[in-house]
């Protein structure tokens, strides 16, 4: 801070003195910015011209305040306003992604020959979810989307988290009630690890095609020949937890190392 | 009144806003924009071209949205071709597209404030810089409204609002004039002539008439390259009576793209 003016330079200086060298004004002028003490004694050597002047302005702005709208409650800026729109596109996906659950768990429960149809489906539940949150579909606004600086990989797992948030608990609903009492870790990690995948290829084709072709693959060469052959594939018995979760991470790192291609449209 | 950061201060080391060697840009499979060289410094540009001359696909790669398949492209003194980091130049880019999205269930505010926050814009600054950006374009009354109460020309404000919001100093808008009433359209031309004297602003458009009176320099691309470049006055004297068009600048416009159009023959 600069040192305080004397008092007689700060009654020059209200009065307008002509006298104080420009220099001199602009040094009170910079301390007066910063020293509440210098301001009260400024206050107290003012002119009534100036007080006037002062009076008249705060008249004019009073008056302007009480003729303008009301301010705005800066409340509407603080509510994550984007997770209401997103959980809003999202909710028809959950919803499908649980009516198929649901479906399959009363098809599990009338066909007991059958393996369980959720431990089946349950690796491709977030997958509709995830190509909807990025994609050119899902989002009306991609083009504004994926040419600001916060388009990118940190943009997509916040998306694909909300994602998960919503599927996960579907899917561990049905683990602990459903009739096959699956083990929850083989519910969740392929379900993870497919997730990985789909962002790892999508940094390549594209996530919505990717999240296509990884259901479309899963459901031929998985789905379809249990279904046939009414056995558990050894990818979802119990023995296959620790392959699942080695899976998940290496894929995860390696869409980590791809973050730079979230940046551009051929990810979305 | 807002502080000054040290890096608006920083001079510039880079001699244009928009620099392109030999860019190659492709929509789809077509090469769009093959070999386009292009220099543009502060000021607004018309970017003149016909249907299919690669003008939206070009604006698209400046824009950082579409990643140049040859060539270099330089924003702001900022490689954004190839792995380059684009964060830097995105954050001071404004980008209106040819085909507008928008969330229908956002109020013009709400829509802006986020356009705003996804540029990573400082927390603070953002209903400022939203309230502002919406006055400059003239919606002040519409600032609370559902988007999907808007008519169309004020849709398009609306995506000049969201472009500017941020004080780009390379501002791309792909048909601004669309929709707009011509009362509006002055407006339009009048903030582009307010928005060039610090940024680069490069309008693509079909009508000549914008760019006479709005642009300082005009820009003609036909399939992909850059076909002529000059004021407005020098396009005006391009052309003469032979020529179709109404004004002189339509003249001169029709005269390059004749001329560039037999060379290509040839």
């Amino acid at each position: 801070m600069t040192t305080h003016p004397t008092l007689n330079d700060i009654d020059r200086y209200a009065d307008g003195d002509l006298g104080l060298d420009e220099a001199t004004v602009w040094s009170i002028e910079v301390h007066l910015e910063s020293c509440a003490d210098c301001r009260a004694r400024l206050a107290g050597s003012t002119t009534a011209e100036s007080r006037a002047l002062v009076a008249e302005v705060a008249a004019a702005v009073d008056s302007g305040i009480a003729a303008g709208p009301t301010p705005r409650s800066r409340a509407l800026f603080r509510t994550p306003l984007r997770q209401r729109w997103f959980v809003a596109t999202l909710l028809p996906w959950v919803a499908m992604t649980a009516g198929v659950l649901g479906t399959a768990a009363l098809l599990t429960y009338f066909l007991s020959e059958l393996p369980s149809i959720v431990l089946l489906l349950a690796p491709l539940a977030p997958l509709p979810g995830v190509a909807a949150a990025w994609s050119r579909r899902g989002d009306p606004a991609w083009e504004l989307v994926i040419g600001t600086p916060s388009a990118g990989l940190t943009m997509l797992l916040r998306r694909t988290a909300a994602v998960l948030v919503l599927v996960i608990p579907v899917l561990a609903a049905f683990a602990v009630l459903g009739p096959s009492r699956a083990n929850p870790a083989l519910l969740l990690l392929p379900c993870l690890a497919f997730t990985a995948a789909t962002l790892l290829l999508g940094s390549l084709v594209g996530v919505r095609r990717a999240a296509i072709g990884l259901m479309t693959a899963w459901a031929a060469a998985v789905v379809a020949p249990s279904l046939v052959t009414a056995e558990l594939p050894v990818l979802l018995r119990p023995t296959a937890t620790g392959g699942w979760a080695v899976v998940t991470v290496v894929l995860a790192a390696l869409t980590l190392l791809r973050a730079n291609s979230f940046r551009r449209l051929t990810s979305f | 009144m807002r502080a000054v950061s040290t890096a608006e201060t920083a001079p510039t080391i880079h001699p244009w806003a928009i620099h392109a060697e030999a860019l190659k840009v492709r929509a789809g499979r077509h090469l769009a924009v093959d070999g386009l060289d292009l220099s543009l410094a502060t000021g607004v540009h018309g970017l003149l071209g016909r249907n299919g001359a690669g003008k939206t696909t070009l604006m698209r790669a400046l824009a950082t949205v579409l990643k140049p398949a040859g060539g270099r492209l330089t924003v702001l003194g900022s490689s954004v071709d190839g792995r380059a980091d684009l964060r830097q130049a995105r954050r001071s880019l404004g980008y209106l597209p040819q085909h507008f999205g928008y969330y229908p269930r956002f109020t013009l505010r709400e829509f802006v404030s986020y356009l705003a926050w996804l540029k990573e814009m400082p927390k603070r600054d953002i209903p400022a810089a939203t309230q502002r950006a919406i006055d400059r374009v003239g919606l002040t009354a519409k600032a609370d409204a559902r988007l999907r109460t808007l008519s169309g020309g004020m849709l398009r404000r609306a995506g000049v609002a969201q472009a500017i919001v941020n004080d780009p100093q390379v501002l791309l808008l792909d048909e601004p004039t669309v929709g707009l009433d011509p009362e509006q359209r002055l407006d339009l031309r009048e903030l582009l002539r307010d928005l060039g004297t610090d940024a680069c602003v490069l309008v693509s458009t079909h009508l000549v008439e914008d760019v006479v009176a709005a642009c300082t320099e005009v820009v003609l691309i036909n399939e992909g390259r850059l076909v002529w470049q000059g004021t407005p006055t020098a396009l005006a004297a391009q052309g003469d009576e032979r020529h179709p068009g109404d004004s002189p600048a339509e003249r001169g416009y029709s005269a390059l793209l004749r001329g560039h159009h037999a060379e290509v023959v040839r």
